[in-house]
């Protein structure tokens, strides 16, 4: 008798975790729906005609799919010269980071100097700091070197450091390398520089990864700085291209407009399909790890 | 002896040249830059003409504005109520992702995109979404039997929720850093009180969110922080409209500073957004005490 009681019970319970499951499942099936659904609509209107962009009930897959809506943006503006202008500032800047980061991160994780404990609390606490605080003495700066309206305000302070997250990132990553093996090359006769170079930066690499698309994908979308400082149309990037895109001819052309917005999302999807595990290690170990 | 001492300053000469390019920015990008912002804030200067101190003038100026108590309302009400709820999001997207199904590495890879696609491309996709008339939102509400949809990023009382509503899609990294926090708690803890016979809702409280409140924590005081500085949504997509309802308070910054080229006004609004946000960091760091957990077993 009471076995039986314990088996139903079980089995009861087996039954609840199916149902659980199940739930679990279609919650996590809907909410990807959801999730999926912006970016499966910016990529369908992208490729749809006027009257299919305004069909009611809506189309979802665009037939046929038809390409005249980037000929047309692309023959309203120089999306093109967008492009170049974007692709060079975000290049120029991401090397500027990756050098100056990791050279500063490494010594903070390894090298021994008066002071490095004191510099680092004020490196982090800068991380709180928003950016509106200094944005206007930099302006005025950069006004009075005559630098308005060129790439130079945009690229030359990722080379002064590249700002305290990639600089922890770094060290983080740095502290990982077990120190022995520094203090081996050390004995061998190496400069820090040589062991920098040869030993930590091999070492660090998906770290370096982490770095490079974070920062390539802050400079691709960054709005703001560009905003600021860049003045005539053929210094545009592809942010400030499709901002002034959509109020272009006083109508908003959907197809147009997504298409564009398309072109400036690519790069980062896919460097976010091909990098996907260093974007994950990265946000976790800044994160949370401290 | 005087052996270890060259060593010394060698090592001390080649930390501050491996550290020489952040120090240096440290004192040209950020010191320099506050301390100089301070000062503007007590001064009028439009770039072209002489400086001039005027003492407190912009700041009983800034008291006194309309626009002023309007963007700061309209900011805190971006932060207190979007950042609960983008922490809610990304910690039901973990917890969803933490559990033992299949499929997990692409449901996280689906959670996260949105979060990949940032900027103006994104809140023109949104502004296609949200548009009144024949915009994808409106069309399923009207599908679904909802006559009069809201006019969303037309609408004085329905554009601040709309930009809420688009943030909630942007919660990747705090799912990522929530799922990470998750994974560090020890299978252990939960074998351990399944033995005492607690339930999933009892597991949930006393062990999964109190392993979890430093990364709450942590997701929390970035939130903050990055909020307060909203900006490109607010510019590109409504331009602080409809009725100044959308206008945050950088968007005022950067009219007085870069529009108007009041360079003091604007650099006085800096330093109040400053200590807006200093309070409010502060504030949680004092808080942490009582309810975040540190204890690792």
């Amino acid at each position: 008798m009471r076995g039986f009681r314990v088996q139903a019970k079980i089995k009861s319970k087996k039954v609840s975790n199916i149902l659980v499951k199940a739930i679990l499942y279609v919650i996590i099936i809907a909410l990807s729906v959801l999730f999926a659904f912006p970016l499966f609509w910016m990529i369908s209107t992208a490729f749809k005609s006027n009257e299919q962009i305004f069909a009611e009930p809506p189309i979802w897959i665009p037939k046929p799919i038809v390409f005249e809506n980037f000929s047309n943006a692309w023959n309203k503006l120089p999306f093109n010269l967008f492009l170049k202008n974007t692709i060079i500032i975000t290049l120029t800047a991401t090397i500027g980071i990756i050098i100056s980061s990791s050279l500063v991160g490494f010594a903070f994780a390894y090298l021994e100097w008066p002071g490095r404990d004191i510099w680092f609390v004020i490196m982090l606490s800068t991380m709180m700091l928003p950016a509106q605080v200094t944005m206007i003495p930099i302006f005025i700066l950069f006004t009075k070197l005559g630098w308005v309206n060129t790439f130079k305000p945009l690229i030359i302070p990722a080379y002064f450091g590249g700002g305290p997250f990639y600089i922890f990132l770094l060290r983080q990553f740095f502290l990982t390398i077990p120190r022995e093996l520094f203090d081996s090359a050390t004995v061998d006769g190496c400069t820090s520089l040589d062991i920098f170079i040869r030993i930590a930066l091999p070492l660090v690499k998906p770290a370096i990864s982490a770095v490079a698309i974070f920062s390539f994908m802050g400079h691709w979308n960054d709005f703001m700085g560009p905003l600021i400082y860049l003045r005539s149309t053929e210094k545009y990037t592809l942010s400030l291209g499709i901002n002034m895109f959509r109020g272009y001819e006083g109508i908003t052309m959907w197809g147009e407009l997504m298409a564009v917005s398309l072109v400036a999302a690519i790069p980062c999807l896919a460097i976010f399909f091909i990098a996907q595990k260093y974007f994950i290690q990265g946000i976790t170990l800044t994160g949370l790890k401290g | 002896m005087n052996r270890e001492r060259r060593l010394r300053r060698k090592k001390a000469i080649e930390g501050y040249l491996f550290a020489s390019p952040w120090i240096l920015g440290f004192f040209i990008f950020t010191a320099g830059p506050m301390i100089a912002s301070l000062f503007l804030s007590f001064c009028r200067y439009d770039v072209l003409t002489t400086l001039e101190w005027i003492g407190l003038r912009n700041y009983k100026e800034i008291f006194n504005s309309d626009l002023f108590w309007k963007a700061l309302y309209n900011t805190l009400y971006w932060v207190v109520i979007g950042v609960p709820l983008r922490q809610l999001m990304a910690l039901i997207l973990a917890l969803l992702n933490n559990q033992q199904i299949r499929g997990k590495p692409l449901f996280r890879t689906i959670f996260y995109i949105p979060s990949v696609v940032s900027g103006v491309a994104l809140a023109m996709l949104w502004v296609w979404l949200f548009e009144p008339s024949v915009g994808l939102i409106n069309t399923l509400l009207r599908f679904l039997g909802v006559n009069n949809p809201p006019l969303w990023l037309g609408s004085e009382e329905w554009s601040k929720p709309a930009l809420i509503i688009m943030s909630l899609w942007g919660v990747g990294q705090g799912m990522v850093i929530y799922l990470a926090g998750l994974q560090d708690i020890p299978q252990q803890l939960y074998e351990a009180a399944e033995i005492d016979g607690a339930g999933i809702w009892h597991k949930f409280w006393k062990i999964t969110i109190p392993l979890l409140t430093p990364s709450i924590f942590f997701n929390f005081i970035m939130g903050v922080i990055g909020s307060f500085q909203v900006f490109t949504q607010a510019y590109v997509m409504t331009r602080g409209g409809p009725l100044y309802s959308t206008y945050f308070y950088v968007l005022y910054i950067y009219d007085e500073g870069f529009q108007y080229m009041h360079m003091g006004y604007a650099s006085a609004l800096a330093w109040i957004l400053f200590l807006i946000i200093l309070f409010f960091t502060l504030l949680q760091l004092k808080s942490s005490g009582r309810w975040v957990v540190y204890e690792r077993l």
